[in-house]
């Protein structure tokens, strides 16, 4: 029998807000322990918490940017449970009125191959809702120890509809969720940080079978590659369980992403009663419209907009775009480059191939990196004015990205502006070029046009590079003309 | 001057110290006297350290000597109920959970008290977590009522009330539930006062249940109840549910407001179980206001008799979920024999709370589990607003309501073992909690063998200043706050 899986993500992202979600203490990664601590965070008898205004506008604008309807009100709730890495022993949440509801993210399937862009589809969510993180438990050989450093940041839970069918699905799901969160500012999305998490909930039914089977919800997907292994061993496993008559039970399972496989958390009847109420600590908040306008104005072109922009606008190819599109920061500093030099498709081509990898090899940000687009625009020039050439720009490059100096400069200290040669001289090596080689001669008198290119390199080769490629490709077919 | 310092109101003491006829060392020294003196008998209290008090005596002798005294409160001795966070002391909630717990910060309306130049004097007894009416659930001790030792002083802030009483501090602070500060008041022949829901900051007051508790003081006479709420109110941006408005100088409004007022008297309120003797001195003070010209009105609060009911699924939920902190991880009582995290709760729990606390969480975890949600807690929401449009609906009438108090005087300690004779006690304070409304107590005669009766007014939301002057128009008439207790 054929299989669908079905699968649904809960995806909690970290919101990034210098304080705490409900106290002033500051929010942030790899402090020493219980060092972001206050008595609201550690639950000292008689605190209470404060809203922060910060992180309602960041899922606000995460709200408005995937789609989804903001609820009028945003109301608080308790859910109770105990557990160490929990202070108070309930986590303020939103329980029965998420302040985000409905909304899609577009995915991107893989293309056939890396430079053919694949399917796109839109993945229905159910919700989006604010709540707060919980600390971290260290577990000892004699005892356990807790860390309240990460409790009480800002998370949002994002919940998919059940709408997604593979593994490669849920991750181009998470992929996509992840740039639109960074492209907000919303959060950083490191997972090794744990500041984006990922549980699944997966079942699987017989292909054209309409209702939904027994589901089973996966945790700890910690990383973006165990999210698509997790849940591709999971589906692979109910249909192991099924096809050897075996049944699917509603349970939540661990999944281990060193070891690949999975084992049993807890079955339906452990099932926590949260028994959620609102919270009495905390008004409800009004969002009218006005501030839902004050953060549509800051709400940036999504990456799969921008993508369809950048095809239209600057006519580059899939293979650029799939490049700087996910990463905000590269693609405004293409567009730059592009507008500076007038010139997008030579201007992409240098930072996606020459920039990134001059970037990575020095390990430093993009921010940080002396070439900016001022650069890259003034090569491009240079370049296509025929200044320098191909193989000296490559040189430029390397130098700029270590001194930050334009391009010109570059080129004039180093000697590596085209000297024009001598019409005559030129015009020597390629009828030498041609005389050397007869077959190509041949070739390109019987109409094959491209057997012109053979008589190029030596011509280049005879210059020590520095012939005008331009000149050198109308001098050989003025002189074949007349051969 | 007087030995009797410590068993005179503020307004007085503030004049001395500002005439400088007595210093606040001196002041303080007669009230840590006096405490050492009696508090054997009445057990007020749960701590008390004579050094900080005396040095923040000195301190407040010093401004004044250079001329920066804070106004009137500055170099009066105030006592702190248990469950209100003072930095650097302890904060036990009359709890073996929270037998050794030291607050690090102070509560609002703490700081408020420093910064007026208060001394803060004490902790103060309740019944464990504020829960009960005798102070008889503290886990340490019960305290008594200084005016028949063999009666309890009410509660939970029955220590606040008792102090007061009895001469261990000036003013105190309580928190009010559901009656906490003004059904002791009554039984022990002083003011107390529970300012409207959001008036006074929750930040630092030990939550027992978040939607109905309120800080307010005891004190000896309206006018100082006054001077202590103008020091403690206002918003605070540490508590969400602390309301903006402005605030007058409500002992300056005490002298504008002059009536004669409209004043509403429910027949709910005058019903089966209310002794005789709290009925006659209630009618007594009824008939006072009459013949000052008020007008006196039946008001009918038709749902009175869901009050005990509601608050015991509200207050009990909102309790289960606030005492989960009490958990023995971070800090509070922690089992020694625990064999892994859950026997951690268990037992650390177990033997941490109270029964009378243990009773309320289960109470509170029952109606909010899945499948008892909607037929309780939601359902006692509504009968809330029910109750609340109640006194809205009266108050269209009238500018205020008159009831007893406590259906009866104080009752001898153990008198009421069954936990639904306990919770009765409330049964005509309930309702201002859970309408959010202001209320006070004041003393308004004695029983014959001499038992303290309390009235209480119940004004309009955030109208403290009309319902002050009403309570002060009655006061100025009587005098039973001269008779002071046997100690």
């Amino acid at each position: 029998m054929k299989y669908e899986a079905v699968i649904g993500l809960e995806v909690h992202v970290q919101v990034k807000t210098r304080s705490k979600m409900f106290t002033r203490v500051a929010a942030g990664y790899g402090h020493d322990e219980n060092t972001l601590t206050d008595p609201v965070v550690l639950a000292l008898p008689g605190v209470l918490p404060v809203m922060n205004k910060a992180a309602l506008d960041a899922i606000i604008k995460a709200g408005l940017m995937l789609g989804c309807e903001i609820a009028p009100v945003c109301k608080w709730d308790r859910k109770n449970y105990f557990y160490p890495d929990s202070p108070k022993n309930y986590q303020i949440s939103q329980y029965d009125q998420p302040i985000c509801l409905g909304g899609n993210v577009e995915i991107e399937f893989p293309g056939s191959a890396r430079n053919v862009m694949g399917e796109h589809k839109s993945i229905p969510l159910t919700r989006i809702h604010l709540e707060e993180d919980v600390g971290k438990l260290n577990h000892g050989a004699l005892e356990s120890l807790v860390d309240y450093n990460r409790a009480g940041t800002p998370l949002m839970e994002i919940v998919s509809e059940p709408a997604m069918h593979t593994a490669d699905e849920a991750f181009a799901y998470l992929t996509s969720l992840r740039n639109s969160m960074i492209y907000g500012g919303i959060s950083d999305c490191d997972m090794e940080k744990g500041q984006l998490r990922c549980d699944a909930n997966i079942s699987i039914r017989p292909v054209g079978e309409t209702k939904l089977g027994t589901k089973v919800e996966l945790k700890n997907l910690n990383s973006i590659s165990f999210v698509r292994d997790g849940i591709a061993h999971e589906i692979a496993r109910q249909i192991a369980v099924t096809e050897s008559g075996g049944t699917i039970v509603q349970e939540t399972r661990d999944y281990d992403g060193q070891t690949g496989a999975s084992q049993s958390l807890r079955s339906k009847e452990m099932a926590h009663d949260y028994r959620y109420f609102p919270d009495p600590d905390l008004m409800p908040v009004k969002v009218d419209d006005a501030w839902k306008a004050r953060i549509l104005a800051e709400c940036p072109e999504m990456p799969f907009e921008k993508q369809r922009r950048f095809f239209d606008q600057y006519q580059i190819p899939y293979t650029i775009t799939s490049v700087l599109v996910p990463d905000r920061e590269l693609s405004d500093y293409f567009e730059e480059a592009a507008k500076l030099s007038g010139k997008p498709q030579a201007a992409g081509n240098w930072i996606v191939n020459d920039l990134l990898r001059e970037v990575g090899l020095a390990k430093v940000s993009l921010a940080e990196s002396k070439i900016k687009p001022a650069h890259i625009a003034a090569l491009v020039k240079l370049i296509d004015s025929g200044t320098v050439l191909n193989n000296a720009a490559k040189e430029i490059f390397i130098e700029m990205f270590s001194t930050g100096d334009l391009p010109d400069v570059i080129a004039e200290r180093r000697g590596l502006k085209a000297t024009p040669t001598d019409a005559g001289e030129l015009e020597q090596w390629c009828r030498d070029s041609i005389a050397a080689n007869a077959k190509a001669l041949a070739e390109f008198k019987g109409g094959k046009e491209s057997a012109i290119n053979a008589f190029k390199g030596p011509v280049m080769k005879a210059s020590k590079g520095r012939a005008n490629p331009k000149l050198v490709d109308e001098t050989l077919r003025k002189l074949l003309a007349s051969l | 001057m007087s030995s009797e310092l410590f068993y005179k109101p503020v307004t007085e003491l503030s004049s001395l110290l500002e005439s400088k006829k007595i210093s606040s060392v001196e002041l303080t020294a007669a009230v840590v006297a006096r405490t050492k003196a009696v508090d054997t008998k009445v057990k007020a209290f749960n701590s008390f350290n004579e050094t900080d008090a005396l040095s923040q005596a000195r301190a407040s002798d010093e401004r004044r000597a250079a001329g920066q005294a804070r106004g009137p409160l500055d170099g009066i001795p105030v006592g702190i109920k248990d469950v209100i966070s003072v930095a650097g002391q302890p904060l036990t909630a009359s709890s073996k959970m929270l037998a050794n717990f030291v607050s690090p910060y102070d509560a609002t309306v703490t700081k408020k008290l420093k910064n007026a130049g208060a001394i803060c004097w004490g902790r103060l007894n309740l019944d464990e977590f504020a829960m009960g009416s005798s102070t008889e659930n503290s886990a340490f001790h019960t305290t008594c009522n200084p005016y028949d030792l063999e009666r309890v002083p009410g509660g939970s802030s029955g220590g606040s009330a008792a102090a007061v009483a009895a001469g261990e501090a000036i003013v105190t602070l309580g928190s009010d539930t559901g009656g906490s500060i003004r059904q002791p008041a009554a039984l022990c022949n002083v003011v107390g006062f529970k300012p409207t829901y959001g008036l006074v900051s929750r930040y630092g007051l030990i939550a027992f249940a978040s939607s109905l508790d309120q800080i307010g003081p005891f004190s000896r006479s309206v006018e100082d109840a006054a001077i202590t709420l103008s020091a403690i109110a206002g918003h605070d941006p540490l508590d969400s549910t602390s309301f903006k408005t402005d605030l007058p100088d409500y002992r300056a409004e005490l002298t504008k407001r002059k009536g004669p007022w409209r004043l509403g008297i429910p027949k709910e309120y005058f019903g089966q179980g209310l002794d005789p003797e709290v009925a006659a001195a209630v009618e007594k003070a009824i008939n006072y206001y009459e013949k000052l010209g008020c007008e006196v009105k039946n008001v009918s609060l038709p749902h009175t008799e869901y009050g005990v009911g509601v608050y015991y699924i509200i207050a009990t939920a909102e309790c289960s979920s606030n005492l989960a902190r009490y958990d023995g991880i971070r800090y509070g009582h922690r089992s020694k024999d625990a064999k892994d995290i859950v026997d951690l709760y268990f037992k650390s729990r177990a033997e941490g709370f109270g029964p009378e606390v243990k009773r309320r969480i289960i109470l509170g975890t029952y109606v909010l589990s899945s499948g008892y949600y909607d037929a309780y807690y939601l359902r006692a929401q509504k009968v809330r607003t029910l109750i609340r449009q109640d006194f809205l609906n009266a108050y269209k009438e009238v500018d205020a309501i008159l009831t007893p108090t406590s259906p009866t005087p104080a009752f001898k300690r153990g008198a009421k073992a069954d936990p639904l004779a306990m919770y009765l006690c409330d049964i005509y304070t309930i309702g201002v909690n859970l309408a959010g409304l202001p209320g006070i107590s004041v003393p308004c005669g004695f029983s014959q063998t001499g038992l303290p009766i309390g009235l209480q007014i119940i004004g309009q939301p955030f109208q403290e200043a009309e319902l002050l002057a009403i309570a002060q128009t009655y006061e100025k008439g009587h005098d039973w706050a001269s008779k002071k207790p046997n100690l």
